[in-house]
């Protein structure tokens, strides 16, 4: 182009003005603490289109679309808007740019009325005060786009969770947005909810919006996309134009042609059976779920979030009640009520969420070891400082700690925060031990002495079960995998069976 | 925010360990290698860290009011200020293990009012010989604070809510007790609680030091006082530790009901009377503030014996020496309110600044 043309650009001439509307990003990288679970993706969201976005747990899809809605910043890598630079600061300034997200979790105010809860926060204004009834009529405008049938006026309190989906949909329609992602919008919501929200979708497409898809269930990504991205390991695995792409194809994508266990074989399982449960349900939760664990044997738990894993875990150990079912130890059918009842019977659980539920932050690695164990740690049933340090340094060498154990647990690395945590429970020796996550936000070194923990503790004699999102994790350490989907128990593999295409189909609702 | 209920909280944060994903061996190894070879000056600071805020605070207010009064440091007069405050610190006691836990009771003032009320009563009107109507008084507040517990725990109710409710019922039924009168003439021997001197300290300051040190020494080494700081640091932790929270809870309104009603046994002994009237809010509040100056955080986990006392002796000491240097009663809150910003103020600075 010549420096003299003042006239308006050739239509033809350049890609400048022909830039097609998209929402790109290019090369983006996220790291938590040296962890990066994204590794310079490529993605491109066009104008009018519905992307499907897949990958399994852990794969990146929320991290990047946390970027995209400007939740989260990239490490690396840029964006952008219909061809111009995007480098939203926050949720709000991406919304301004026409950028919207719609989480899996909604969170509304309950009292407040579902107009008030669209417009929180940019409440439209009369002579100084809000002006409830224009607020009143464009949220039903809003809603009437989709075909909802809600009162704006009612309190949100009491609307069905798809219901408040729907709100949360008619409120990025009144920002009009270009570009909208849904994360896991039909996690909660049943067969003819989601057809419901399928079909709003397509209005929002239909009038000219991008949207990104994201969903285990890989029917409705059949069923929605016009064009699919699989992510795997932070990684950009597969992309197809098109949506006609058939189940198989995306769960080999998902899982990788390379899948490799980085792990050996577990020592063969003794023959008596430590745990057995049967028809173990939880209203609500989970129904319906029966299996058993032997002398020295690792079960794995697998399933997508939500399948209801962690849940039945929680109800062996006490911390949630069973509705129905039985559970029997080394023979006897005993009566789990509380926590208290479960340690008495030898099964103890290491929660998933270390810093919410199995760690006291602000206290030293040995008086978080010896919490559940005070009442029996000494005769007189009197605990010194002295008598902590003992257990702390003695789980310390046991367990290979290394990490000033004396400082809050605040303190230290999550790998040691995890050490310390399996350290409480194994101050006792479990007859059956429960892992649920037990390497999530773990470093590769820490993962590693962990399942060399978990091998040793069976190769003991522990009965082990272990909850986790991570497919190579479960397959590699255990030597059955239970698979639960929607709460239901959906198959036991033996570890010649578990291939992760296997266990991903059985997963897949 | 200490994270630590003992005052060697800081002893063992060695300067090389920071935040960091990383905790390297070498890091423990320094603790001990290092103090050798450090300088006294070093040595010094450290120790000075060391100190509690609430401490220095302390001896900053006492070394002012020495200077200022010439009446202060004289052994009669700290004598004073320790009966003085004898029965704000055993309510303080049972406050401080209840903030501990992570509840509040705000009924404590009430509870001492009502239970003496009712030893009065039980003495006076009805005839029970009067260590009959002493041990009756102090069920009685050992029966409020079950009340409380209950409807903390198995209620449901917010324990703000709760011992605000049973706060109202008990000044009520103190009033109606006796129809507003107070009650006065008690035996010789009870008096003595007051009057009586050990090595010229009234007897109610032992007692009261007796009780912070049972309550120390339960919350070190015995597991059901070790578990109020599991509890108030994260209920969750607990719960999923086998650790039976609500009876926890539950046994501490308890404790703090019956800490109140001995507290009413020192008051009715100084003053030899019983006051419908007494245990005002202006107590409770004291209470509260003694366990907030010394250091203890209102969402719970945290807290000692040791700087409650702290906190108490500067709420006596300020009382005393304003009350020495002839400030109107009614300013004396307001220098109380001052101190109990700054000291919520330097505490939560301490810990980002030290450990980092």
């Amino acid at each position: 182009m010549s420096i003299l043309s003042t006239g308006p650009v050739p239509l033809n001439g350049g890609s400048l003005t022909e830039e097609p509307k998209a929402l790109r990003g290019i090369g983006l990288t996220k790291q938590y603490g040296g962890n990066t679970v994204l590794h310079g993706v490529d993605i491109t969201l066009r104008a009018g289109t519905v992307l499907g976005f897949i990958g399994e747990n852990g794969a990146g899809k929320s991290t990047l679309s946390s970027i995209l809605a400007g939740i989260k910043s990239p490490d690396a890598g840029e964006m952008f808007l219909n061809g111009l630079p995007y480098a939203p600061t926050g949720p709000a300034s991406a919304l301004n740019s026409g950028v919207a997200i719609i989480h899996q979790e909604i969170k509304m105010v309950p009292r407040l009325s579902v107009a008030e809860n669209m417009f929180l926060g940019r409440w439209p204004k009369k002579r100084g005060r809000v002006d409830t009834a224009s607020m009143a009529e464009q949220a039903e405008a809003a809603l009437a786009v989709l075909g909802a049938k809600i009162n704006p006026r009612r309190p949100v309190a009491g609307l069905s969770m798809a219901a408040q989906q729907e709100i949360e949909i008619a409120k990025a329609i009144l920002r009009d947005p270009s570009y909208v992602i849904f994360d896991e919008p039909s996690a909660s919501l049943g067969q003819e909810e989601t057809e419901k929200v399928l079909d709003q979708i397509r209005v929002l497409r239909d009038r000219g919006a991008g949207v990104i898809y994201i969903s285990h269930r890989l029917d409705e990504i059949s069923a929605i996309a016009d064009e699919i991205l699989c992510l795997r390991d932070g990684h950009r695995a597969m992309a197809w134009d098109t949506g006609d792409v058939s189940k198989d194809q995306m769960i080999r994508a998902m899982v990788g042609r390379e899948f490799v266990y980085a792990h050996e074989a577990p020592q063969p399982a003794e023959p008596d059976v430590v745990l057995e449960v049967k028809n173990l349900a939880r209203h609500g939760a989970f129904s319906d779920i029966s299996f058993s664990v032997r002398k020295g044997e690792i079960l794995g738990m697998s399933g997508l979030v939500g399948a209801g894993r962690t849940e039945v875990v929680r109800t062996l150990a006490g911390a949630d009640r069973a509705d129905a079912g039985t559970i029997v130890v080394d023979g006897k059918v005993v009566k789990i009520s509380n926590v208290a009842s479960a340690i008495r019977q030898g099964i103890f659980m290491v929660p998933e969420d270390r810093k919410g539920q199995g760690l006291n932050l602000g206290r030293s690695g040995g008086e978080n070891m010896v919490l559940p164990w005070e009442k029996t740690l000494t005769p007189s049933g009197f605990v010194s400082s002295r008598t902590v340090k003992r257990v702390e340094r003695a789980q310390a060498q046991e367990l290979d700690i290394r990490g000033n154990l004396d400082i809050p647990v605040l303190f230290l690395s999550g790998g040691n925060q995890q050490k310390v945590l399996l350290a409480k429970w194994l101050v006792r020796k479990p007859k059956v031990l429960i892992l649920d996550e037990p390497t999530r936000g773990v470093d590769v070194g820490a993962k590693a002495a962990i399942y060399e923990i978990v091998r040793k503790l069976a190769a003991d004699g522990v009965a082990i079960i272990v909850v986790s999102s991570e497919l190579e994790e479960v397959l590699g350490l255990s030597h059955r995998v239970l698979v639960m989907a929607g709460g239901q128990q959906r198959g036991i593999l033996s570890r010649d069976e578990a291939l992760p295409d296997r266990v991903m189909e059985l997963s897949v609702p | 925010m200490h994270p630590y209920p003992s005052k060697k909280k800081d002893k063992t944060v060695p300067s090389t360990n920071t935040v960091g994903p990383k905790v390297e061996p070498g890091a423990r190894a320094n603790t001990g290698a290092g103090i050798g070879q450090e300088p006294w000056q070093t040595r010094i600071k450290q120790l000075a860290k060391n100190i509690p805020g609430p401490v220095i605070g302390l001896v900053v207010i006492c070394i002012a009011m020495s200077l200022l009064s010439p009446y202060f440091l004289t052994p009669n007069n700290l004598i004073n200020v320790l009966s003085q405050v004898s029965y704000i610190g055993m309510m303080a006691v049972g406050a401080a293990l209840v903030i501990i836990l992570g509840g509040i009771d705000l009924s404590v003032g009430s509870t001492m009012a009502l239970s003496f009320m009712a030893t009065a009563f039980l003495y006076k009107e009805i005839g029970l010989p009067f260590w009959l109507a002493m041990v009756c008084g102090l069920i009685l507040g050992a029966f409020i604070g079950l009340v409380n517990g209950l409807l903390v725990t198995f209620g449901h109710v917010q324990p703000f809510i709760a011992t605000l409710a049973t706060m109202f019922a008990g000044a009520g039924l103190a009033l109606y007790i006796t129809n507003g009168n107070p009650v006065i003439g008690f035996p010789e021997w009870f008096l003595g609680l007051s009057r009586t001197r050990l090595l010229g300290i009234p007897l109610q300051v032992y007692l009261m030091l007796l009780v912070f040190v049972l309550a120390a020494l339960w919350l070190r080494y015995r597991p059901s006082g070790r578990q109020l700081y599991a509890i108030g640091g994260n209920e969750e932790v607990a719960r999923l530790s086998g650790i039976s929270v609500r009876l926890a809870q539950a046994r501490v309104y308890v404790i703090a009901g019956f800490l109140a009603a001995l507290a009413g046994l020192a008051v009715g002994a100084r003053l030899d009377s019983a006051q419908p009237t007494a245990g005002s809010a202006s107590d409770l509040l004291s209470v509260i503030a003694a366990v907030v100056i010394g250091g203890a955080s209102l969402s719970g986990g945290v807290g000692s014996m040791f700087s409650t006392f702290i906190g108490l002796l500067i709420i006596g000491v300020l009382n005393n020496g304003l009350t020495l240097l002839n400030v109107s009663p009614n300013l004396q809150p307001v220098v109380i309110g001052v101190v109990i910003v700054l000291a919520v103020i330097s505490d939560r600075g301490n810990l980002p600044l030290k450990r980092t």
